[in-house]
C-alpha cells in the first residue's frame, strides 16, 4: 500500500476529483493548505501600505491506494492538475505500513 | 414652519446617530480579526457614555448662557431643562431647542467615537471610557461652545464652520494624534503587516456614513430651507469627487485603484465639505472634494515616515480633511448660497474670511492637541492606557470583552 499526497492549485480540485472518480478511486481526503515553492506569494496594498503575503493557498489531497494502482492514479492527478505554469504543485508517494477500517476492524489491503 | 424645521432636525439627528455604527463597521473592517469587537465597542460605548453626559451637563456648557468672553456656557440647561425660552443666541423661528440639542448630541457622540480609529489594538477598554468622558468636557465642550454657540468667541468673530470642520474633524484628528503619541505604537508596527481583515465590512460602513452625512451637513441648516438643500447636494458631490480624487492618485502612484481607497476618498471629500456645506456652490464642492481626496491620499502615507501609529488614519483623513475644508471655505464661500455667510477670496470678499478660517483652524489644532495630550498623559500615569504585551498579542476581543468576532464551527467549504 502507498500513500499518495498531492499539493494542487485549488481551482484544479474538481478536475482531479472527477478524474479519480472515473478511475473508481473510492476515497480521498482534502485539506486547505498554504505554502510556497517557486511560486511566491503576492503583495497587497491598503492605503498605500504594502503587505507581503508569503504563502499561497493550495489544496492537499491524500489517497491511500494499492501498490498496483499507484502509477495510473499519479498519472491521472498530474494530468488533471497541470496548467503548465509555475505553482501547479507536487505529488509524493510514500509507503503505508498499515491501514485499518474503523467500522469493521479490517486491516491491510482489505481496508482500502 | 417650526414644526417642519423640527421634523427635519429630528430626522437628521437619527441620521447622524446612525453614522456611529457605520463608523464602527468602517473601523472594524480595517483592523485584524482579533480586535474587531474591541474597536466597534469603543464606538458603541461612545453612544452610551457621551449621550448620558451630554444630557446631564455637557449640552448646557455648550449652549447655555455664556459665562463671559465666549469661553463656556453655564449650567442653565443642565439635565436638558430650561429650554422653554429658546437657546441663547439662536432666533425663535427655527426648530425646537430640544430638537437642536438632541441633534448636537449625536455630533458629540461621533466625534468621540472617531478617536478610537487611532487607538485600536492596544487601548484598555476602561481607559478609553474614562478618556472620552474627560475629553468630552475638557476638549469637545469648550470647542463646541466657541464655534457652535452664537455666543462663542470664534463664532462671534465671524468664523464660519457649517457642520463642524473644526469641532468634529480637525478636533478628532489632532486629538487622535495626541493620544497615540502617549499610547505608543502597536507592537510590531510598522515592520509587521497589519492588513485589514474585511474590506467589505469597511465598504458597508462607509455607505452608512455617506447616508448619515446628509443629516450631519444638511441638518446643520437647523431647518428645512434652501441652505439645507445646498448642504445636501454639496455633500453628495464632495463625496463623489473625493472618491474619484483618491482613486486617480492611487492609479497614478501605485497602478491599482483600491476599494478601500475609494471608500476613504469619499470620506475625505465629506470631511472637507463639512465646514463648507451650506456656504459654497455645488461646483466649488467638486473642487473641494477632489482636492481632499488627493491630499488625504498623500497624507495617510506620512505616518510611515514620521513613525506615529495612528492606526486607521484619523489624522490623515479627518484632521487633514478638516484643515483643507476650513482653508478652502475661506476661498470659495459665497453669500449667493447663504446670506448669513460671507464671501471668500475667490468670491470678492478679500482675505478677511480666509484669515478667520485659518485662525480658527490653528486654534483648534493647538487646543485639541495640547489638552488631549494632557488628559491622555494623566490617565496613562494613573490607571494606565495600554494593555499588557500578552493581551495585545492575544487580541483585545478576548482580553477586554471575553468574546470572539468570528466563531466558525467546523471547516469551511473546500473547493466548489
Amino acid at each position: 500500500m502507498k500513500l499518495i499526497v498531492a499539493i494542487v492549485k485549488p481551482f484544479r480540485l474538481d478536475a482531479v476529483k472527477g478524474r479519480l472518480k472515473e478511475l473508481d478511486v473510492h476515497g480521498m481526503t482534502v485539506t486547505e493548505a498554504q505554502g510556497f515553492g517557486r511560486q511566491h506569494g503576492h503583495t497587497e496594498v491598503y492605503r498605500g501600505a504594502e503587505y507581503q503575503v508569503d504563502f499561497v493557498p493550495k489544496i492537499r489531497i491524500e489517497l491511500a491506494v494499492d501498490d498496483s494502482r499507484v502509477e495510473e492514479i499519479v498519472d491521472a492527478v498530474v494530468d488533471a492538475a497541470r496548467t503548465g505554469s509555475i505553482g501547479d504543485g507536487k505529488i509524493w508517494v510514500q509507503p503505508l505500513d498499515s491501514l485499518i477500517r474503523i467500522r469493521t476492524g479490517e486491516r491491510g489491503p482489505d481496508a482500502l | 414652519m417650526q414644526a417642519i424645521n423640527t421634523t427635519w432636525v429630528l430626522v437628521s439627528a437619527a441620521l447622524v446617530l446612525f453614522m456611529t455604527p457605520g463608523l464602527a463597521l468602517f473601523y472594524g473592517g480595517m483592523v485584524r480579526s482579533k480586535n474587531v469587537l474591541a474597536v466597534m465597542m469603543n464606538n458603541f460605548v461612545a453612544m452610551g457614555v457621551v449621550s448620558v453626559l451630554w444630557a446631564l451637563a455637557a449640552c448646557s456648557l455648550v449652549f447655555g448662557h455664556d459665562l463671559g468672553h465666549g469661553l463656556l456656557g453655564n449650567l442653565s440647561l443642565a439635565g436638558l431643562g430650561g429650554l422653554g425660552h429658546g437657546l441663547p443666541g439662536f432666533g425663535r423661528s427655527g426648530a425646537s431647542p430640544l430638537a437642536i440639542v438632541t441633534f448636537q448630541m449625536m455630533f458629540a457622540v461621533i466625534t468621540a467615537a472617531l478617536i478610537s480609529g487611532g487607538t485600536t489594538d492596544r487601548i484598555k477598554f476602561p481607559a478609553f471610557v474614562l478618556f472620552i468622558a474627560c475629553w468630552l468636557f475638557l476638549v469637545y465642550v469648550p470647542l463646541a461652545h466657541w464655534v457652535f454657540s452664537p455666543d462663542g468667541w470664534l463664532a462671534h468673530r465671524g468664523v464660519l464652520d457649517f457642520a463642524g470642520g473644526t469641532v468634529v474633524e480637525i478636533n478628532s484628528g489632532f486629538s487622535t494624534l495626541a493620544i497615540v503619541l502617549v499610547l505608543g505604537r502597536r507592537r510590531g508596527w510598522p515592520s509587521e503587516g497589519m492588513a485589514p481583515h474585511s474590506v467589505p465590512l469597511s465598504l458597508l460602513g462607509v455607505g452608512i456614513l455617506w447616508f448619515g452625512w446628509f443629516g450631519f451637513n444638511a441638518g446643520s441648516a437647523l431647518g428645512m430651507n434652501g441652505v439645507a438643500v445646498y448642504a445636501f447636494i454639496n455633500t453628495a458631490l464632495a463625496a463623489a469627487a473625493g472618491l474619484l480624487g483618491w482613486l486617480c492618485f492611487e492609479r497614478v502612484r501605485e497602478d491599482y485603484p483600491t476599494t478601500l481607497g475609494a471608500a476613504s476618498g469619499a470620506v475625505a471629500g465629506m470631511v472637507a465639505i463639512t465646514p463648507c456645506a451650506g456656504f459654497v456652490t455645488p461646483m466649488a464642492s467638486l473642487v473641494i472634494g477632489v482636492l481632499a481626496g488627493v491630499i488625504c491620499a498623500m497624507a495617510v502615507r506620512v505616518k510611515f515616515r514620521l513613525r506615529y501609529d495612528d492606526s486607521l488614519d484619523v489624522l490623515g483623513v479627518h484632521g487633514v480633511g478638516g484643515l483643507i475644508g476650513m482653508v478652502l471655505l475661506g476661498l470659495f464661500a459665497t453669500r449667493s448660497v447663504n446670506r448669513a455667510g460671507a464671501n471668500g477670496l475667490f468670491t470678492g470678499g478679500g482675505f478677511h474670511l480666509l484669515s478667520l478660517e485659518v485662525m480658527a483652524a490653528v486654534v483648534t489644532v493647538a487646543f485639541s492637541f495640547t489638552v488631549t495630550w494632557l488628559i491622555a498623559k494623566a490617565i496613562d500615569l494613573t490607571v494606565g492606557l495600554r494593555v499588557s504585551p500578552e493581551d495585545e498579542s492575544r487580541g483585545l476581543d478576548l482580553t477586554q470583552h471575553a468574546e470572539s468576532a468570528y466563531s466558525i464551527g467546523g471547516m469551511g467549504r473546500i473547493g466548489n
